[in-house]
């Protein structure tokens, strides 16, 4: 298992500096000089000046991937160029709304999936079992900001009493908090809880067909307490491993939801800054994001390696 | 005589699929008697298998079965299903053929073992271990103290296969089904396998169904012996009888084409292949492999499972032409 | 076993037994029926294969189909609801929605055939020197799509249209560098598990150059979780093109796309439902077309899903 271990975490290193590569490329893409680009038509020969050697753009270009990479091990992910604040601590300041309305989300999609999902599986072939792929069939086909827009349609304004936009922060006004984030993580909580459902359902079915609960039945084992003790716990890990994957993907999924709902997250910081072409501050989202999906889809396959007793105790 | 332990009647099984509707099994009647012991022999697809998990009520959804299976004087068929699943799990233990897809991988063995001891008669924890430590001796496996806690990768085939009867044995049912328990093992494994049951049924007077295609496992321990052909039974004798006057041609086939040693001549094997369950032939399953066809009935009419010795039966037309030669060759 | 977060990437057909093809690679001849039966089967399936040809209808003659044209104007019915005259209602120019809906089905879909079609062709094309090269092309090649595959898609798609500049162009662009990946990795496996057949090697052996090789042995064995994907692909693109449109870095006003109807109703949700929902109907009946099919056709080229019942007729 340890080789098992070392290989992967070996294999997230290389792809966090591809990442890195990628990110670091994103500026030099830009048609045209970026920082003009950047302060656009407050442009002064003095911040340009400034502004790009903060950002490193008049050294060489390998040594400015090397001098890039390793600010931002230390945390230096340059300065933005619409307000000069560090983009570190502009992605801390945002980070925290996003993870609340991604963990939101992933639990109302995880309160659906999981019922939906066992009920489907252990109903295998009866309406039941078509009801809930056919939902989630849809659920995975529809865009999570139109789910959104429907929501604002149907339950706020003078249909409903909820905000259709707007932040408080959970430690601030935990119940004000509670009324902003529920439209949003509905949006995309409803998607995710699509995408679950069929994993579940897989998952338990696969568990359903296996000899041993084959074994257990014809042992006497009340068909309750077979699902209870030999199926779900098997099929526990492989659907904690998809839930694990989810949240990583949410965190980069809410971009849209965030910027309809005027969420003020790192997906609507990364809009932002696309309009108003602040790239360091856009690479700092993008190398954050894709950190921690990379982190997270890393923790979730160490988790499955760790549980498995026929992998740790070989 | 007492009440038979298990009896059968008129079972059969087909499944809609595809391509049409498959019999499986067509029409079987057997019973084994308390202590006693039952081989039912059948090449792949002859239905072996399948007539006795759709008696105990354990094949999946979609499977159509009609007859009767009594267990200990009660009718399985006729039962709802949690109380089937209870009375199945008390009174019939099952080994099934590849222990490691049949033992839930992440439960230690002694649970599993302990699991329906514990469940079914209200035991505790700490009693089902003791009874899992107790089996788990009983059925040859070292340090059951320190082996009840392991899982069932940790163990090499034979040993897993020890398990499952240990497991098959732990509420002491009175009757055990093994389904080509010792197939996938080697011959000495098997042997052992063989052995252990042996005593174990000795000892607790369990009625044993053994399901297999190996008719020479089938000499050292059986009392009896069904041979199943197309989803039907084709010969039903005690065993010496069994080896020494087979009577249906595909039994005479099957007893000539085993390997002996010391024997040159090449292996005489069955030409020909199982029939199709989507298309059974109207007569005699076996008739177009048959080397004999020895009356004109054959094609046409389903022989009955009729008598041709002391508590021997056959489904042929023709039992007594005493020089049907063995081994297949057309003459 | 794969790892849990290849679950998401890992090729959706599995290649090994996709292939239904004889011995000589050749795709097999009932192909095309069982998938005409797997279709009649599944009624949802069929209806969406109807839905798709009829966007490609739309998408092909929307503007000689809809009763206006994209930026005709009613000028006395502005934010007009559904009614008689115009089905779907008017938008805040008084455009009428419902042709708007029809004419946008042609940006929508070129973005997503365009991209996708691109991916594919860069995607079969990497996986195949990675599969069949090996070694220092597979490892490099298949780094790289780890690289694209960790980032979230709508992130590195946002990303790469920054850079670009928003408009149509840099949406399948961006498109296409994010769906390359899935179709690199699927064939790469259907290489891999056709590549060590002995027919391959024998072919190998015998002197049949590549081409000929990839061409006759190994292309017809990854047709079949190809198209699968590309069904599925090409849904999820109207998805990504829809996210990005309605952010405004996709199609550009006023070229509709149903995204880019979305973008235009982001301030008249309240006063005039009509404007968004209609667009999103239209994006969710497509994907929807997409997936079922996708998953119909699955269902035809991965034999491996047997029924229980057929395995359960052996005894």
């Amino acid at each position: 298992m340890l080789r098992f271990i070392r290989r992967r975490v070996a294999q997230s290193v290389i792809v966090l500096l591809g990442v890195t590569l990628v990110v670091f490329t994103l500026i030099h893409l830009v048609p045209g000089d970026p920082v003009r680009v950047g302060l656009g038509i407050r442009f002064n020969e003095a911040t340009y000046l400034a502004l790009r050697h903060r950002a490193g753009l008049d050294k060489p270009l390998v040594m400015q991937y090397f001098s890039y990479l390793g600010h931002a091990v230390t945390g230096d992910l340059g300065v933005s160029f619409q307000t000069g604040q560090p983009v570190t601590q502009i992605l801390f300041q945002r980070l925290p709304a996003t993870l609340s309305l991604a963990v939101t989300g992933l639990i109302i999609g995880v309160l659906i999936a999981f019922p939906l999902g066992v009920l489907a599986a252990v109903r295998h072939d009866t309406w039941i079992d078509s009801g809930a792929r056919v939902i989630s069939q849809l659920g995975v086909s529809v865009p999570d900001f139109f789910i959104g827009i429907l929501l604002i349609l149907g339950l706020t304004g003078t249909a409903g009493s909820l905000p259709p936009s707007g932040y408080v922060s959970l430690t601030s006004d935990p119940v004000e908090w509670g009324r902003h984030v529920l439209l949003p993580a509905l949006a995309v909580g409803l998607v995710a809880a699509s995408i679950l459902t069929r994993f579940i359902r897989t998952a338990v079915l696969e568990e359903l067909g296996r000899d041993y609960v084959r074994t257990a039945d014809a042992k006497g084992i009340p068909a309750a307490t077979v699902l209870r003790r030999h199926v779900m716990r098997n099929a526990f890990v492989p659907v904690l491993t998809v839930v694990g994957v989810q949240l990583a993907s949410l965190l980069g999924g809410v971009i849209v939801v965030e910027v309809l709902f005027a969420w003020p997250g790192l997906g609507l910081l990364t809009y932002q800054a696309v309009e108003e072409r602040d790239y360091p501050v856009l690479q700092g989202t993008v190398l954050l994001i894709a950190a921690i999906f990379l982190v997270v889809n890393l923790l979730v396959d160490l988790l499955y390696a760790v549980i498995d007793p026929r992998i740790s105790l070989r | 005589m007492s009440e038979p332990v298990f009896s059968v009647r008129d079972l059969r099984v087909s499944v809609r699929t595809r391509r049409g509707l498959a019999s499986i099994v067509n029409g079987v009647d057997l019973t084994v008697d308390h202590g006693r012991t039952l081989a039912v022999v059948g090449e792949s697809g002859s239905g072996k298998s399948m007539a006795m998990l759709a008696a105990t009520g354990l094949t999946p959804s979609g499977v159509r079965v009609s007859g009767s299976a009594r267990l200990l004087g009660t009718d399985l068929r006729t039962m709802r299903a949690r109380q089937l699943r209870a009375f199945r799990g008390r009174h019939a233990g099952f080994v099934f053929q590849d222990p490691l897809s049949s033992l839930n991988p992440l439960m230690t063995v002694g649970r599993q073992i302990g699991e329906a001891y514990q469940l079914l008669q209200g035991r505790s924890r700490a009693d089902a271990r003791r009874r899992a430590v107790e089996l788990l001796g009983q059925v040859g496996i070292p340090d059951a103290e320190q082996r009840v806690d392991s899982y069932p990768h940790q163990f090499s085939g034979g040993m897993r296969q020890r398990v499952m009867i240990a497991m098959a044995l732990a509420c002491e049912p009175e009757l055990l089904i093994a389904d080509e328990a010792t197939t996938a093992l080697d011959v000495t494994i098997e042997a052992q396998v063989i052995n252990l049951v042996t005593e174990l049924q000795a000892k607790l007077g369990t009625a044993v169904i053994w399901i297999t295609h190996d008719l020479s496992v089938v000499a050292g321990m059986a009392d009896d012996v069904a041979v199943m052909y197309g989803g039907r039974i084709v010969e039903h004798s005690p065993v010496d009888e069994l080896f020494e006057h087979p009577a249906h041609p595909y039994t005479k086939a099957l007893l000539g084409a085993r390997p002996r040693i010391g024997d040159r001549s090449p292996l005489a094997a069955i030409p020909g292949s199982p029939p199709n369950p989507l298309r059974l032939p109207p007569g005699c399953a076996f008739y177009p492999r048959c080397p004999v066809r020895g009356d004109a009935r054959c094609a046409t009419e389903l022989p009955p499972l009729a008598p041709v010795g002391h508590e021997h039966s056959a489904r042929t037309f023709y039992a007594d032409v005493a020089d049907a030669v063995p081994g297949g060759s057309t003459s | 076993m794969t790892t849990p977060s290849a679950q998401f990437t890992e090729p959706v057909a599995d290649p090994a037994t996709a292939a239904t093809g004889d011995a000589a690679g050749r795709p097999g001849a009932g192909s095309a029926r069982d998938v005409a039966r797997v279709l009649i089967r599944r009624p949802l399936a069929l209806g969406g294969l109807l839905v798709i040809c009829l966007m490609a209808v739309l998408a092909l003659f929307g503007t000689q189909i809809a009763p206006d044209g994209e930026n005709d104007v009613d000028v006395s019915q502005m934010l007009a609801g559904p009614s008689a005259k115009h089905w779907f209602g008017t938008d805040e120019l008084g455009r009428d929605v419902l042709s708007r809906v029809i004419i946008a089905a042609h940006a929508s879909l070129e973005v997503s055939v365009v991209s996708v079609g691109a991916a594919l062709v860069a995607g079969v094309l990497l996986g195949l020197l990675a599969g069949y090269y090996g070694r220092f092309a597979d490892s490099f090649i298949m780094r790289c799509m780890d690289v694209l595959f960790a980032f979230p898609v709508m992130l590195l798609a946002i990303a790469i249209v920054a850079v670009l500049g928003a408009g149509i162009s840099s949406a399948m662009i961006a498109i296409a560098v994010v769906y390359t990946p899935i179709f690199a990795r699927i064939t790469r496996a259907s290489v891999l598990s056709v590549r060590e057949e002995v027919y391959v090697r024998a072919a190998v052996s015998i002197g049949v150059p590549d081409r000929e090789i990839i061409g006759r042995h190994i292309l017809p064995n990854v047709a079949g979780p190809i198209i699968v994907q590309t069904s599925l692909s090409l849904g999820f693109a109207i998805l990504t093109e829809a996210a990005l449109s309605f952010l405004g870095l996709g199609v550009q006003p006023p070229q509709p796309s149903w995204g880019a109807m979305l973008y235009d109703a982001r301030g008249f949700v309240e006063q005039a439902w009509w404007m968004a929902v209609f667009p999103g109907l239209a994006i969710v009946l497509t994907v929807l077309s997409f997936n079922l099919v996708g998953d119909a056709l699955r269902d035809v080229l991965d034999p491996r899903r047997r029924t229980q019942l057929e395995a359960a007729g052996r005894p």
